[in-house]
């Protein structure tokens, strides 16, 4: 039995009971008897109760925190979005000269560029997830753990000078031959389209990626990991061959957690800020298919425009900040939700 | 071997070994080994950008880092971008100065708040939605947080690295609590029953039994979170500025770091100024690798303890 549960039938034991549920008079004794017992230490309790009321504070600081980030940027945006209205969201011209403020290209260039690095990192970081719970030798899978963690913390500013200085100028061939191959095709033409640049959508894409495998790989991992040692060993004894007990066992087990770990990729991918302003080409007004065209992205966009702006356009900069912010709480609160179920369904399960 | 089947020697079929129930090289085995393969391969699509990255950004940044050596680290930023030569004293300093106080700020609230998450907190109601919070709390973009800062704290107190400081704690903070609560729910119930048995009141059960069992997992956790704040860019924008001069003082005056660099370098047409930005690059790895080859060792003595 914890101690909560002791205090909750009123017992006259240590902790002393808390403060809901008991009468003054029984709390009085029942902390009487407590000091009593332990020696006549009269200052415990207070003790014991501020730092119980410290601790509960610190936890509480993180929902200030959310909370105050929201009204800052409501309250602060709350200009540029009077003065344009609805345009803010559904118009695609950005023109601060004339002050006029439409935020949409970025809000696509936003997505677009998650979604490209989802489709390229998912397969990656679930083939690695799945290598390393099931099918790698132990000493290997810690040698691949090791190299994944040290990826995921090379700083996305690292990641974008390499994209911007190293990749963009290197992959123009290849996106040529993309461009000229993929000509006329249905929709591949259109995402492979015509003057291909070296920092644009994809290029953007392909660093999210990198910077988004570990984090999908080490939550999947997790998430993997949970199925229960029977419901694979049943498999294989029904004969079932690895890849079978994979599809028919693990899959099904972690499905849940593995839909939240790419959903929570998805909004790491959606608010890095950095390394898609080094690679994605800062080009105004871009709503198109085409991967290999220049484009924007909101984040990229306040931290470049950030430094000449005057009070309107910080106000709409912010007010683009805001829409990232719901954006990624939506995608966020989502992920986390479903990853928790998941984790509560796989416990009740063991 | 050939053991032989009992009903296949009564009647006058084929006598069925062992031999013939081994699994052949069937599709599905080809299926599986395919899989297999594939999955494997997965890893070495990552391993590639890894590698080029690493030797790319070793290969030329340690040119400048090593040239008449300690100058890298003691000499101020060029202020041209035209000039050659190393010089990034003042964004190491910055950089460390930052984060350092951000981690002061940030993990012994987040240890705080992952206390009350396991030990008092629980399955209450008030504590789910904390625990929810702080996991949302992980996914606010970095550039949120540097314009949250920037509203509240630089404002009024303009640009200096404490508010870079207060940015990065706020991306520190639910990762600090998020492992801590991990660590301190391995902590055994039997050794807070003890203590509780030798009449200990709860808050110095934590302080002195708890927290101390759990120590080196936290440790190892608050180092990931460091690393990661340390290469944290966006914002830092809108908090400290930039300067070419070493500004010790975190709590006036502009200020500069490793990430800041490297993003303004990276955009210049001067090859000094990028040669600056990959040593800056080469640095800023080393101290992030620093702290995670650090955390990996505390997990691993943990995990031989046991």
């Amino acid at each position: 039995m914890t101690p909560d549960q002791d205090s909750r039938s009123q017992e006259p034991g240590d902790p002393p009971p808390s403060a809901d549920r008991t009468s003054s008079a029984e709390q009085h004794d029942a902390a009487l008897v407590a000091s009593l017992r332990s020696g006549l230490h009269g200052g415990r309790e207070v003790a014991d109760r501020a730092f119980g009321a410290v601790s509960r504070l610190s936890g509480t600081m993180v929902l200030a925190v959310l909370a105050l980030i929201a009204v800052t940027m409501v309250g602060r945006s709350v200009d540029a979005i009077r003065w344009m209205g609805t345009d803010f969201w559904v118009w695609r011209r950005w023109a601060p000269p004339e002050q006029y403020y439409g935020i949409l290209s970025f809000v696509f260039g936003t997505l677009y560029t998650a979604v490209i690095a989802l489709l390229l990192a998912v397969p990656i970081s679930l083939g690695i997830a799945l290598f390393v719970t099931q099918i790698a030798p132990v000493w290997l899978r810690r040698v691949m753990v090791y190299v994944i963690d040290l990826l995921a913390v090379i700083p996305s500013v690292v990641v974008g000078l390499w994209g911007l200085l190293v990749l963009a100028p290197n992959i123009t061939g290849f996106y040529g031959w993309l461009s000229d191959t993929f000509d006329g095709w249905p929709v591949l033409g259109s995402i492979f389209g015509s003057n291909p640049q070296g920092r644009s959508f994809l290029t953007a894409g392909i660093v999210l990626a990198i910077m988004i495998t570990p984090i999908i790989v080490s939550l999947s991992r997790e998430v993997i990991e949970t199925t229960p040692q029977s419901e694979k060993e049943a498999a294989l004894a029904l004969g079932a061959t690895k890849w079978e007990m994979i599809r028919g066992s693990v899959i099904p087990h972690s499905k849940g957690g593995l839909v939240g770990a790419i959903m929570l990729g998805l909004g790491r991918a959606m608010g890095e800020t950095i390394a898609v302003a080094l690679t994605i080409g800062s080009a105004l007004g871009q709503i198109t298919l085409n991967a290999l065209a220049s484009g924007n992205s909101m984040p990229a966009v306040i931290t470049a425009e950030w430094g000449e702006a005057d009070a309107l356009k910080k106000s709409a900069l912010i007010g683009m900040a805001m829409t990232l912010f719901v954006i990624t709480i939506v995608v966020n609160t989502t992920a986390t939700a479903i990853v928790q179920r998941s984790q509560k369904r796989t416990r009740g399960a063991v | 071997m050939s053991v032989v089947v009992d009903t296949a020697v009564s009647s006058d079929a084929a006598v069925v070994t062992l031999a013939d129930l081994a699994p052949r090289r069937s599709w599905r085995n080809t299926k599986s080994s395919l899989m297999s393969a594939l999955m494997g391969l997965a890893f070495l699509i990552v391993f590639v950008p890894i590698v080029t990255l690493v030797f790319t950004v070793v290969s030329k940044g340690a040119g400048i880092v090593f040239a008449d050596f300690p100058a890298w680290f003691t000499d101020r930023i060029p202020v041209r971008g035209r000039e050659v030569g190393p010089g990034m004293g003042p964004a190491i300093i910055g950089t460390l100065l930052i984060t350092f106080t951000a981690s002061v700020l940030a993990i012994p609230l987040g240890i705080l708040g992952a206390v009350y998450l396991n030990e008092y907190g629980k399955a209450s109601r008030w504590a789910q939605i904390v625990r929810f919070m702080s996991s949302v709390m992980t996914g606010v973009p970095s550039i949120v947080m540097g314009l949250f800062v920037y509203v509240v704290f630089t404002l009024r107190f303009g640009l200096s690295g404490f508010g870079g400081a207060l940015a990065l704690a706020c991306l520190m903070l639910p990762v600090v609590i998020r492992s801590t609560e991990e660590m301190l729910r391995l902590v055994p119930d039997h050794l807070r029953e003890a203590s509780y048995a030798l009449g200990t009141s709860k808050s110095r059960t934590i302080a002195t039994v708890v927290l101390p069992a759990a120590f080196p997992g936290i440790v190892s956790g608050c180092l990931l979170a460091i690393a990661r704040a340390a290469g944290e860019t966006a914002p830092l924008f809108f908090t400290i500025g930039i300067v070419t001069e070493t500004n010790p003082n975190v709590f006036s005056g502009p200020n500069t770091a490793l990430p800041a660099q490297i993003y303004s370098n990276a955009f210049t047409i001067f090859d000094g100024a990028k040669e600056r930005a990959w040593g800056a690059a080469l640095t800023l790895i080393a101290i992030t690798f620093f702290f995670t080859v650090t955390a990996r060792v505390v997990t691993a003595r943990i995990q031989k303890k046991r």
